[in-house]
């Protein structure tokens, strides 16, 4: 119908949809302008350790993204991440530096690494129930449950080591803990863990958004909840999972974090959630749900990343790169509403 | 013969896609109740809406008292003396009642501060000539529903309305509350109070109709002053006597009941039951039409049927299996299936595509190991798009490149594919055009055919011959008839759909 009623004038039309894939394509646009305005202003940024570099600088905003994508599909978004990532990172360090002390036997358990990893993991995911409970069960604002639990899980980081670092995470041989700095420093092939680590869970992600049934009801709760749960579909259980989803990223994230220090401090991941909402939407995904790719988080997360980076390497001062990325931010969210715009309108 | 103070005259209102409305006579007695009567969609709100404000009309003239006068807006109307009571209730619950009513026109001294005692002495006089003691400073929010009515024809009174439009004001509204309304109604027209009445309860309008008028499908079918007036007229000149579409008869004979309710009841607002013990069964390979008026019940019979109403109490049997604390998940799986009544709101999702909609209810049939498999989908969707002649570019097209009645019909599709045994369709011609609606009727005598048990309902009488074998009718949240098609009259229809639970059948 729409191709009928606008023949008429197909040169206009040609140059609208033109127009609209590359605004579609923006986000991708963006990541290849800012690499090459790098590559000829920054001396040394084209070069295979920087792009290792950088990567792994992104993979860490990039895998909170990848969860923020999910629970903003749904509608909803997650502030406690941040925290998440501080308060798994001192879970796996203190297990590593002082055990698990079980007062009552009187003796200290500790851990093997991927038994502290798996622990880590599940308190994140845990956390990540809570708020899901809280949005669902109980009713409460998805910006004020998790903005209650970034709190709850500062504090308990905090209260974990009184304040302190657990340092020098590297095991010791008669415990048999030894190995965590792998994740974060280690190499396969080359290529660094915590990077294989992002492609892998972006690649699930993608297929789990995509090509499964659970990803297109995540689609489906934040495009019309209602239409959801009469067709059936657990609204509930699908939005408990997408904050667990983001709870186990977030821990993750702690885990890389801790290990490429082979330190954990309370205060690590402070406003971590904000750059990874930024990820998500400078990929195009749109704050009230229902729209929006894994794929586009990742390289608005490399958008990010890039653009921070490279301006360290120029010598641009702090300050600086805040306002910009700021308003790289807020061009991106006005170029979504052009492409809107303009793709209702071709639509008549 | 009382005077008439306002009449428009050849109204005829465009909207795009159709006429609402096509020269229309209309005029308005002083100190009378006018009444407005048409079945959904005849009109009669655009009528209102012209007279209001809302809405300019395409061509056409309106005179008051003599001056032609036209109505830019809705301030603009109340201004000239024009007040009216949506059928809605437009009040804002966290505010008192003398914010309500004041609302947008505060009484301020030095056009900044607003003269609270001045507006609390106005409500309270406007309370004393309703006879309510509606505390001026009390929430609406904490109001009944009646109470609240009260508080929005007062609203239109602050202005000095002399001519008030009532749309439906009675829906709501309980047997007493109705009684203090028309003592009101009384009393405005003493004080020479022009009325304009709206309502489908016909026994209500014959008690204090003055002048009739009928549309009927955006035209005026009839004028009559009181005595000229019966309920059989009224029928007779709202529905008209065209057919709707070519009914088909049933292919097969109807089997044993599948679906049984018993004693099934459920709270409403304030004290009434929105559900009121109700015992019915439904039969495969039939088509039954539930007929009634708004807030008749039938919505919430639908949805406490399907696991959507917690409070619900009764039994649901499917098949003999009770259906009682199952969720919707359950009920869909066991072949039950609801399609809503508002399609935009409750039956799709706009940001997936036809053949996501489509497939939303039922993605376990097609999904292998954990994925969606796009060999086993795409075959299922194209032969449902085939078999609902749904015109759409294929599957993967946006969800809103769709007309009405295909979305409707993609709404339909969703649950077929759930491959249930019993379809729950609310009001399923809502908002789609007479040639998808014979499209959306042949479906469901098909799917009748196929064995399916099929229960819509409808507010639209016409429609209930339509399709159906059998018709239900219902009150106040009780059946009040149950009629073989054929044995059913519009006027036993009728009489039926506004029967008080008193006379109401067991």
């Amino acid at each position: 119908m729409s191709t009928a009623s606008s023949s008429p004038a197909p040169r206009a039309n040609s140059n609208a949809s033109a127009l609209l894939l590359l605004l579609k394509l923006r986000t991708f646009i963006a990541l290849i302008v800012v690499t090459l305005f790098f590559a000829l202003m920054a001396p040394n940024f084209v070069s295979v350790a920087n792009a290792i570099i950088i990567s792994k600088h992104v993979a860490i905003n990039a895998i909170l993204a990848i969860g923020m994508t999910y629970v903003i599909l749904t509608g909803g978004i997650d502030l406690s991440v941040g925290s998440i990532v501080g308060l798994t990172g001192m879970v796996a360090g203190g297990l590593l530096a002082h055990g698990l002390q079980l007062p009552m036997l009187g003796i200290i358990v500790y851990p093997n690494v991927l038994e502290v990893v798996a622990i880590a993991l599940l308190v994140g995911t845990a956390i990540g129930a809570i708020n899901g409970l809280l949005v669902t069960k109980l009713g409460v604002a998805p910006f004020i449950a998790t903005l209650g639990t970034l709190y709850v899980a500062r504090g308990a980081a905090l209260l974990l080591s009184g304040g302190s670092t657990f340092s020098n995470l590297v095991g010791k041989e008669e415990l048999g803990n030894q190995g965590y700095p792998i994740i974060g420093s280690g190499n396969v092939l080359g290529i660094p863990v915590s990077i294989i680590i992002l492609i892998v869970l972006a690649l699930v992600a993608a297929y789990v958004a995509q090509r499964t049934p659970f990803g297109r009801k995540v689609y489906a709760v934040g495009g019309n909840e209602r239409a959801a749960a009469l067709s059936g579909v657990r609204v509930d259980r699908i939005k408990i999972a997408v904050y667990m989803i983001s709870g186990f990223c977030a821990a993750v994230v702690g885990l890389i974090v801790s290990s490429q220090l082979v330190a954990s401090h309370p205060a690590s991941g402070e406003t971590f959630e904000l750059n990874a909402i930024a990820a998500a939407v400078l990929g195009g995904t749109s704050l009230s749900g229902g729209r929006g790719l894994i794929g586009g988080t990742i390289i608005g997360a490399f958008v990010i990343g890039v653009l921070s980076d490279g301006l360290v390497m120029m010598g641009v001062s702090e300050f600086w790169q805040m306002v910009i990325k700021g308003l790289v931010i807020i061009a991106a969210v006005v170029l979504d509403q052009l492409q809107r715009r303009l793709a209702a309108n071709t639509r008549q | 013969m009382s005077q008439v103070v306002f009449s428009a005259k050849g109204i005829t209102k465009a909207f795009p896609g159709t006429l609402a409305l096509q020269d229309v006579d209309f005029e308005v007695h002083a100190g009378a109740v006018n009444v407005l009567i048409g079945e959904n969609g005849a009109g009669k709100s655009t009528l209102m809406k012209i007279l209001a404000g809302v809405e300019q009309p395409t061509l056409g003239t309106m005179t008051m008292e003599g001056n032609s006068v036209r109505f830019d807006s809705i301030r603009d109307a109340a201004s000239k003396g024009i007040g009216i009571v949506f059928q809605e209730l437009n009040l804002c619950p966290n505010l008192s009642v003398t914010e309500n009513i004041f609302l947008g026109r505060d009484i301020t001294k030095a056009g900044i501060h607003i003269d609270r005692a001045a507006q609390t002495r106005r409500t309270a006089e406007l309370m004393g000539r309703l006879e309510h003691d509606i505390d001026p400073s009390a929430l609406v929010g904490d109001l009944m529903i009646g109470e609240q009515q009260i508080v929005e024809i007062a609203k239109a009174l602050a202005e000095d309305a002399r001519i008030l439009i009532m749309d439906e004001p009675t829906s709501a509204l309980s047997a007493s509350e109705v009684e203090v309304l028309f003592k009101v109604i009384g009393e405005l027209k003493r004080a020479g109070v022009a009325i304009i009445y709206i309502s489908h309860r016909l026994e209500e309008l014959i008690r204090i109709g003055d002048y009739f008028t009928v549309l009927r499908d955006g035209r005026l079918a009839a004028t009559a002053a009181r005595e000229n007036v019966t309920i059989p007229w009224i029928i007779e000149k709202m529905l008209g006597s065209e057919e709707v579409v070519a009914k088909r008869p049933p292919a097969i004979q109807a089997g044993p009941p599948i679906l049984s309710v018993d004693h099934l009841s459920l709270p409403g607002r304030g004290h009434a039951l929105a559900l009121d013990n109700l015992s019915v069964s439904f039969r495969p390979g039939e088509i039954t039409a539930i007929y009634g008026l708004l807030g008749a019940g039938r919505t919430e019979l639908f949805e406490s049927l399907y696991g959507l109403r917690p409070n619900a109490r009764g039994s649901v049997r499917l098949d003999g299996v009770e259906l009682a604390g199952h969720s919707v998940n359950r009920r869909m799986k066991s072949g039950l299936l609801l399609v809503p009544e508002d399609r935009q709101r409750d039956g799709l999702v706009q940001n997936l595509s036809v053949g996501g909609n489509l497939g939303l209810a039922s993605l376990r049939r097609f999904t292998r190991y954990f994925s969606i498999s796009k060999a086993h989908e795409a075959p299922l969707l194209e032969q449902i798009i085939k078999q609902l002649h749904i015109k759409t570019a294929g599957a993967d097209a946006p969800i809103t490149s769709l007309s009405g009645g295909n979305q409707q019909k993609v709404v339909i599709g969703k649950s077929l594919l759930t491959e249930p045994r019993v379809l729950l369709l609310d009001e399923p011609s809502r908002g789609i055009d007479i040639g998808a609606k014979a499209e959306v009727f042949s479906t469901m005598r098909d799917l009748a055919d196929q064995g399916l048990c099929i229960v819509y309902t409808t507010s639209d009488l016409k429609e209930t011959h339509a399709v159906a074998d059998r018709i239900l009718v219902m009150a106040y949240g009780r059946i009040t008839a149950d009629l073989r098609a054929e044995e059913a009259s519009d006027e036993a229809l009728v009489r039926a759909s506004t029967l008080k639970p008193e006379t109401a059948l067991a």
